[in-house]
């Protein structure tokens, strides 16, 4: 009793006040020009930046722009600049973080407004571009069972299939940065996916059309942002080394 | 018609070029540094690659002939880089806003590889020319008397800088590139790659700079003297072709 007692007050006495500074900008307003804006608010046990953004946004910024879903690292929509890396805002704990705090959108997508810019674009144009999904010479006869994987394939395929298209990598890459049409991490590592699928009837030729230049897995320069700010954790470093090996060696 | 095969080919020799130079590098500065075992052994390091002991006369063609090599090799590997540098100064300006945001080692690194390639465009060519037209002034005399009295030494330690830093951290960006050495955990080997370059990169700047320190020390010595070559003690005989 006497140690949750003092364990509060200690609590109490050692609470942060937090300012975020926060990158605002409304490109449909013509009036509108970016600028940062400072928000000062007092930090609670476990508060994510998404707690933050949400407590900012009720009680002093009713305008404020920012994605989010699942509040729990699955839907990739709360993706920013956090400190200027990328980020989800729902899974970084402000007492990760020092008491001034900057977040900015995620760059190389289109902004939406204040911190919300539109992946799902990107997303969609890239599985376009790489034909994310499986390939097959013959219809597939949907009334039968499909074929059996064997399950440490299926296990491996999963692990690449974890990717949430939150944009984190691509913001986190240096050559996306410079050079609009780069694939990316989450391009290539889709392809790695699709090459893993045993239904998946394309050939390393096959894939070569698709990610063999300097916009696909020759272009990337491994500076492995993308590797180290994934928010899943994908292990993108070997699948990026992967997919250029097998690139390489198509005759 | 299928996509060109050509950008999987020239990224495998940009790698390929630059393990050669990078490797070369470290037995080049072995060479170098022999200056630390005494004048004696740079003289007989010099004449083993114009083929002394084996012809009994020293050829300085040889060593024009090996850095007529590694200057193609400079170039072809500087030709290849280049198609990564920022094309323009919006490209430079973001990724250079990039670096300084995310604060990130790799995305750093990156950057010095573009400012040191750059700085051995120039610092480069002007050693490789002069090594591949002056075979026969390189010796304990002649080196030294190029580092200092012809002015060779702020560009020595230039370039020294350059490609210490450039060739360690090549090598750490190539094995990380293709997958090398990945073993069952990746980002543990990351972390070891890492730190053994950055030992790499230290111990060469030594030798480095003790060897260019001991070259001026030779070279101040020896102003009065400029141009005359050095002969071991044991040879009593002036050799020929040299001059």
């Amino acid at each position: 009793m006497q140690a949750n007692a003092r364990n509060l007050i200690m609590n109490e006495t050692t609470t942060r006040t937090l300012t975020i500074q926060i990158l605002r900008h409304n490109p449909q307003d013509p009036e509108s020009e970016p600028r940062f804006e400072s928000y000062q608010l007092d930090e609670a046990p476990g508060m994510t930046l998404f707690i933050a953004l949400n407590q900012i946004r009720d009680e002093q910024a009713p305008s404020l722009q920012f994605d989010f879903v699942c509040r729990a690292g699955i839907c990739g929509s709360c993706g920013m600049l956090i400190n200027g890396r990328p980020g989800l805002a729902c899974r970084t704990l402000t007492s990760k973080l020092g008491p001034e705090i900057t977040l900015a959108p995620l760059p190389v997508f289109k902004l939406i407004g204040d911190l919300s810019v539109d992946t799902g674009a990107w997303a969609r144009q890239m599985g376009e571009r790489l034909e994310t999904w499986v390939h097959q010479e013959s219809e597939p006869d949907i009334d039968r069972l499909e074929e059996r994987m064997d399950p440490d394939r299926a296990e491996e395929i999963y692990e690449l299939d974890r990717c949430i298209e939150c944009g984190c990598c691509i913001a986190a890459c240096g050559t996306a940065r410079m050079r609009k049409d780069f694939v990316g991490a989450a391009g290539i590592n889709k392809m790695a996916r699709f090459r893993l699928d045993p239904r998946d009837e394309r050939s390393d030729e096959d894939f070569y059309e698709l990610v063999g230049s300097d916009d696909g897995v020759f272009g990337c320069m491994t500076l492995l942002g993308c590797n180290d700010v994934c928010p899943k954790e994908l292990p993108l470093q070997t699948q990026l080394a992967f997919m250029r090996r097998k690139m390489a060696s198509v005759k | 018609m299928p996509a060109s095969r050509l950008p999987a080919r020239l990224d495998v020799l940009q790698s390929a070029s630059g393990v050669f130079l990078a490797l070369f590098m470290w037995l080049h500065m072995f060479f170098v540094s022999s200056i630390l075992l005494g004048k004696d052994a740079f003289w007989h390091v010099a004449r083993f690659f114009e083929g002394y002991h084996i012809f009994g006369k020293p050829y300085p063609i040889l060593v024009s002939g090996v850095a007529l090599f590694v200057f193609a090799m400079f170039i072809f590997h500087a030709a290849l880089a280049m198609r990564k540098f920022p094309a323009d100064y919006r490209e430079y300006s973001a990724f250079r806003k990039h670096a300084g945001e995310m604060k990130h080692g790799d995305t750093t690194l990156w950057f010095v590889q573009v400012y040191t390639g750059f700085a051995m465009f120039f610092l480069g060519s002007v050693h490789l020319y002069t090594m591949m037209t002056r075979p026969e002034t390189i010796g304990p005399y002649g080196s030294a008397d190029r580092i200092v009295t012809d002015w060779f030494w702020p560009l020595y330690l230039l370039l020294l800088f350059a490609v210490e830093l450039h060739g360690s951290i090549g090598l750490y960006r190539v094995a990380v590139k293709w997958g090398w050495l990945e073993g069952r955990n990746p980002a543990a080997t990351r972390r070891n790659m890492k730190r053994a370059k950055w030992l790499i990169t230290v111990f060469f700047l030594t030798l480095g700079l003790l060897s260019l320190a001991a070259y001026i020390k030779i070279g101040i010595d020896h102003r009065p003297n400029y141009g005359e070559h050095y002969v071991p003690p044991s040879i009593e005989e002036p050799l020929e072709p040299r001059q």
